[in-house]
């Protein structure tokens, strides 16, 4: 019977571990923060699959196999050494543990240091370099240099969210009225998926973001880019975007486009994802997502531009695409 | 029955317990019947129409169970279909509003229609018959209770029909909730707030039954171990439900005129909704939890036909898992960014609480090691129920420690240590309801000696 609560307990992991991988795991970790609290983990899980197996093994002993009477006495030792002094020493020694590691996984970041607020359903992030005379504005993305602890302030718009990249770091929520900080480390780079944690309305499940991380010297190469206004092309897709009005939400900085309702789209084209993490970034999804915004997200807060013909939608699509 | 072997209690002073002789006395029979039948009228069940007019617990305490048990399968068939919509990746078979108006019903309707509704009931009919009472001691406020909870529970649960149900999730955080516009919040606010108040006047109700309804010679400290939790439920609702009451009014004062208690941009904070739901969302935990937990304290020692071992331990750690409780609710807030100190601090005391858990759980064992065990079908529910609750509460122990709860908080890490806790605890409840026949009726004093209360003899199963 124990071998075969054991298996069973093995199968389960194993079933379990089906799912433990891409992009949006914190098994495929790639943060300091991350690896740690796995490491936590595994331990826990460990500790718990025991203590488990004894307390169930030791109810069917009692009730199932043993025989013959125990004195009071003795029994009164059972529950003072199993209700008592097992959990003091057990928990003891994991809250020391547990405990100690929570100040490095908070620790003050060096340089950069990132912005991010929630808003419905999207990200808005600013990066502030060291000695930067304003932030660099970006969205819906977040790059962060590998090897180096980068501070992370968090805000809210009108509503709580909570900023999450799992395989980097735990959550932090980002709450009206309050900024809340909180610092990750990413060591390993490649490109991590992030999820809004705290119920915020109709598209909460839709809110999402790639966490790029990237070598140090690549990093700066790209704020550089970032930070640079756009190189926009001329043609009949920049006249659809100012004749529709988008400007009035969207900032293209080098245009006149300046509105702060939406996500910034300066080098919108060199994002990895669409409409906050939701969509590749291809021209056929760019093109259902301007023609009508609110049937991908719903209740988003980007009116539908579904009069616009197909050829305006794929001229205005490809003219975004090429903000890089 | 002699009262003998009852040797340590003090005797009663005056005429009791009556002599031989007064005993011996006749009583004219065609008097004693006349008697009895208006004993029997008194307390007959109302017939009729009148049938709902009733106010013994006998009544009070099956409606409250079934209607309880109603709204659990509406709630069970909300998330039925919430995972049929979640079955398959980008399936639009609920709207994203109905699919939220879902979830936020599941949550409340099993929550507050559910698992305090249940406790409450279960307890309105078992106490007395424990107790060897006719009845609890306001039978009306039983009954007022009732309708309340029904009334309010229809009223909440009925708004999905109208697809106006609220949909800010069951913890209802503003400024999400207070701003959300539509009647859901508003509807939540009330028809939760009958049914914070027939909690409450269940807890008075039992907590006065207990104090008040013991018969002679029962001390508290002899009590069957089931009215020590009742006692101690009873004092956590009192004290858990108030915050949860403070926090309705002031949300009602933003929604309804406007005072900004819980808008950043006037002044308020969100914080302090939180704060306050989660001071009684805690308690709520254990408020489910212990009342379970009690008929298995009943249950085990029955089954091992022994008398409990560590009956004051078990009393001691279930008033400390009360006291407790009030001090953890910030494990909800982990990752609202609080000081460290203060995570730290929360940490430890939701570790602490596993201890007066563990001792309940080893009193129990030590009493199966005690005793000769007779493996009895609620020991099967109890087996379960252990080891579904083992699951859920060394997770739980995983989640108390704050960096931990920063990667799993409000992922499906907890939903199975919060489900599977709610279940264990209903496995507990179910060990007493597959117990085919309940003896000891509520009309009937127990009619064993009370001497050996504590050991259990009131539990149905040992008759
Ligand atoms: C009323 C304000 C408003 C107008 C006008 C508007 N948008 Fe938007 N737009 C938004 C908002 C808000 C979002 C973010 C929605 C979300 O993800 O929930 C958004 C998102 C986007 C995105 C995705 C951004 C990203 O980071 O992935 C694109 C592309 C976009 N809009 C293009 C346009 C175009 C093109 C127009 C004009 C035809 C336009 N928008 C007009 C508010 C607006
Ligand atoms: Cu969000
Ligand atoms: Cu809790």
């Amino acid at each position: 019977m124990r071998r075969g609560q054991r298996a069973a307990v093995g199968l389960l992991i194993l079933s379990g571990a089906g799912g433990c991988h891409g992009p949006q795991s914190v098994f495929s970790a790639g943060g300091a923060d991350a690896i740690e609290l796995n490491r936590l983990f595994a331990v826990m899980l460990v500790g718990a699959v025991i203590l488990w197996i004894s307390l169930n093994g030791l109810f069917f002993h009692v009730t199932r196999r043993r025989t013959g009477h125990m004195s009071r006495k003795l029994a009164e030792a059972v529950i003072i050494g199993g209700g008592i002094l097992l959990p003091v020493v057990v928990l003891t020694a994991l809250l020391a543990w547990g405990l100690s590691i929570m100040p490095d996984q908070r620790a003050p970041g060096e340089g950069l240091r990132v912005r991010i607020t929630g808003e419905e359903w999207w990200w808005r992030v600013e990066y502030l370099p060291e000695g930067a005379a304003g932030p660099v504005i970006s969205a819906n993305e977040l790059r962060l240099p590998a090897g180096r602890r980068t501070e992370i302030e968090l805000q809210a718009g009108r509503v709580i969210h909570s900023f999450w990249v799992p395989g980097l770091g735990g959550k932090t929520d980002m709450i009206p009225g309050r900024t809340t900080r909180m610092s990750l480390e990413p060591v390993t780079p490649g490109t991590y998926r992030g999820q809004c944690a705290e119920f915020c309305g109709a598209s909460h499940a839709l809110m999402a973001l790639n966490a790029v991380v990237l070598e140090e010297g690549d990093f700066a190469r790209w704020l550089e880019a970032e930070a640079a206004p756009a190189r926009p092309e001329e043609g009949e897709g920049r006249a659809i975007f100012f004749r529709e009005g988008c400007g009035a939400c969207h900032t293209i900085r080098g245009t006149p486009a300046a509105g702060a309702v939406g996500p910034d789209l300066t080098h919108f084209g060199s994002r990895t994802s669409l409409a906050a993490g939701i969509l590749p970034m291809e021209r056929a999804a760019l093109v259902s997502w301007i023609a009508n915004a609110g049937a991908i997200k719903p209740e988003a807060q980007m009116p539908a531009f579904a009069h616009l013909s197909k050829t305006e939608l794929d001229r205005l699509a490809g003219w975004l695409e090429a903000l890089e | 029955m002699t009262r003998s072997h009852a040797s340590d209690a003090p005797l009663p002073e005056g005429a009791f317990p009556p002599t031989e002789a007064m005993l011996s006395e006749p009583v004219p029979s065609a008097l004693a019947e006349a008697q009895a039948d208006r004993l029997r009228a008194v307390w007959a069940t109302p017939k009729g129409w009148r049938y709902w007019s009733a106010v013994n617990n006998s009544e009070v305490g099956v409606w409250y169970a079934l209607t309880a048990l109603a709204f659990m399968l509406c709630a069970g068939v909300l998330a039925l279909l919430m995972r049929v919509q979640l079955a398959v990746p980008d399936n639009d078979f609920l709207s994203a509003d109905r699919f939220n108006q879902f979830f936020t019903m599941h949550g409340s309707a099993m929550m507050f229609l559910f698992a305090v509704p249940m406790f409450e009931a279960i307890s309105i009919i078992l106490l007395p018959a424990l107790l060897g009472a006719r009845d609890l001691p306001f039978p009306r406020l039983s009954a007022y209770g009732y309708w309340c909870f029904l009334i309010g529970g229809v009223f909440v649960m009925g708004s999905i029909l109208f697809d106006a149900a609220p949909k800010s999730g069951w913890f209802m955080y503003p400024p999400l909730a207070t701003q959300d516009e539509g009647l859901g919040s508003d509807i939540w606010l009330l028809g939760l707030s009958f049914i914070e108040v027939a909690s409450i006047a269940a807890a008075v109700e039992l907590i006065v039954g207990v104090l008040k309804c013991r018969p002679p010679g029962m001390r508290v400290n002899l009590m069957p171990l089931y009215a020590w939790y009742v006692l101690v439920v009873g004092g956590m609702i009192l004290f858990a439900f108030p915050p949860l009451i403070a926090g309705d009014l002031l949300f009602e004062m933003e929604r309804g005129f406007d005072w900004p208690f819980f808008d950043p941009e006037r002044g308020g904070d969100p914080l302090l909704w939180q704060h306050l739901f989660w001071i009684f969302g805690h308690p709520e935990v254990y408020i489910i939890f212990l009342p379970s937990i009690a008929l298995a304290a009943m249950i085990v020692p029955t089954a091992a036909r022994q008398p409990i071992v560590g009956y004051s331990w078990i009393v001691l750690s279930a008033v400390g898992t009360g006291f407790l409780s009030f001090g953890l609710w910030v494990h909800h807030m982990f990752t609202t960014g609080l000081p460290a100190l203060s995570l730290g601090f929360f940490s430890a005391a939701s570790e602490a609480v596993v201890i007066p858990t563990g001792i309940q759980l080893f009193a129990f064992v030590a009493t199966l090691m005690v005793g000769r065990v007779k493996m009895i079908l609620p020991m099967l529910w109890i087996a379960g129920g252990l080891a579904v609750f083992t699951a859920g509460g060394l997770t739980g122990v995983m989640v108390a420690i704050a960096p931990f709860d920063w990667q799993v908080h409000d992922t499906y890490f907890i939903v199975p240590t919060c489900i599977t806790r709610s279940l264990a605890a209903w496995s507990f409840r179910s060990s007493r309801g597959s117990i085919t026949s309940i003896p000891s009726s509520p009309r009937r004093p127990c009619p064993s000696g009370w001497g050996a209360g504590p050991s259990g003899c009131c539990s149905p199963a040992s008759t």
